[in-house]
């Protein structure tokens, strides 16, 4: 059954303009343009977006969990990287 | 035909049409194919029910007799109802219904953008909520009609089939009588003739695209907008209708 299924594609929504797409979930479709219509009735239903994107779920390249010691663990005692020591204006919600 | 009865008519036709299509897209509900069609084919089920409920509301004020828009809809005898053939025929097969539905919301488009022009100020707002529902089901089911035709020689004999048969049912879609003229005239409403013209050059493309072969020119059935239906409608009201007729007045 499971190889009976159509492609695998991800879903991105923007919820606003100036806001980024985010990762909404995932559908099944036989080709891009059903893939967008997919993600639009199942993900957009409720007037969350203004805009989608989808990608075959086989085309996204991920990080391996083996090593994610490697690649992000270094990361951890640099706290000189993060933006904590600004004052953030007033007003700014998406920073 | 006076001006007032003209459109009071039409409206009750655009109702008519909506729910008639949204109770048999409603009747799919579990059915689809794929979750993800299941969905889509909800959404347009009660896309359509929302624009009858418009509609009826209108018709009811336009009466003036207290009529409800569940009046038109559940305590209506079938001969009353004012639904084109097209919008009442079984769902069969998915291509049956890809066909059914491309037929008519390729014409139902058209009556909508030049509804959303006509002089009576409540059908223009109806009409341009409602073409923005329907262009993106025209979107949707277009597409389908390309994978269904272009795709397998199983899936293209089987939609060519399902437009060889409904094809007949065209004809009523752009068939003048004295509504449309009289809703033409006092309301500026839509020149059918001029959508035919339209709808024709969309067919031809669309076809095409498709791999698909218009039907020849032939009799074309008609008669439901003066209430004489095809032997489907009878089951489609009866099983519509039967809450309300079998426990009159009730409520969720």
């Amino acid at each position: 059954m499971a190889d009976d299924n159509w492609p695998l594609y991800e879903v991105f929504i923007r919820s606003r303009s100036g806001l980024s797409h985010r990762h909404a979930g995932s559908v099944h479709a036989a080709d891009d343009q059903m893939a967008l219509d997919h993600a639009r009735d199942v993900y957009t239903r409720r007037n969350e977006g203004v805009s989608i994107w989808v990608v075959r779920s086989s085309e996204i390249v991920a990080s391996d969990p083996a090593e994610s010691a490697a690649f992000f663990d270094p990361a951890d005692d640099k706290i000189y990287r993060h933006p904590t020591f600004y004052e953030i204006p007033d007003g700014v919600e998406n920073l | 035909m006076d001006k007032d009865d003209a459109l009071f008519r039409y409206v009750l036709r655009l109702g008519d049409n909506a729910l008639v299509l949204g109770q048999r897209l409603s009747e799919l509900v579990t059915q689809a194919p794929e979750l993800e069609e299941e969905l889509a084919n909800a959404n347009f089920a009660l896309d359509y029910i929302g624009q009858a409920r418009l509609f009826y509301s209108y018709a009811g004020e336009l009466e003036g007799g207290g009529r409800s828009e569940d009046d038109f809809a559940f305590l209506r005898d079938g001969n009353k109802f004012r639904n084109l053939l097209l919008v009442e025929q079984p769902n069969g097969h998915f291509g049956d219904v890809t066909v059914r539905q491309f037929l008519f919301e390729s014409f139902y488009a058209l009556q909508l953008e030049a509804l959303t022009r006509c002089s009576a100020p409540r059908v223009a707002e109806i009409a341009v909520r409602a073409v923005k529902e329907i262009h993106y089901h025209l979107r949707h089911v277009s597409q389908w009609l390309v994978r269904l035709g272009d795709g397998t020689a199983e899936s293209h004999s089987r939609v060519q089939r399902s437009l060889d048969d409904q094809w007949r049912f065209t004809g009523e879609l752009f068939a003048v009588d004295e509504v449309d003229e009289a809703f033409e005239r006092e309301w500026n409403g839509p020149r059918l003739a001029e959508l035919e013209f339209r709808w024709n050059d969309k067919m031809d493309v669309a076809l095409q695209e498709a791999t698909l072969v218009r039907p020849a020119a032939q009799w074309m059935d008609g008669g439901g907008r003066r209430g004489r239906h095809t032997e489907h409608f009878g089951y489609l009201i009866a099983e519509m209708q039967f809450l309300q007729r079998a426990y009159p007045g009730a409520r969720w």
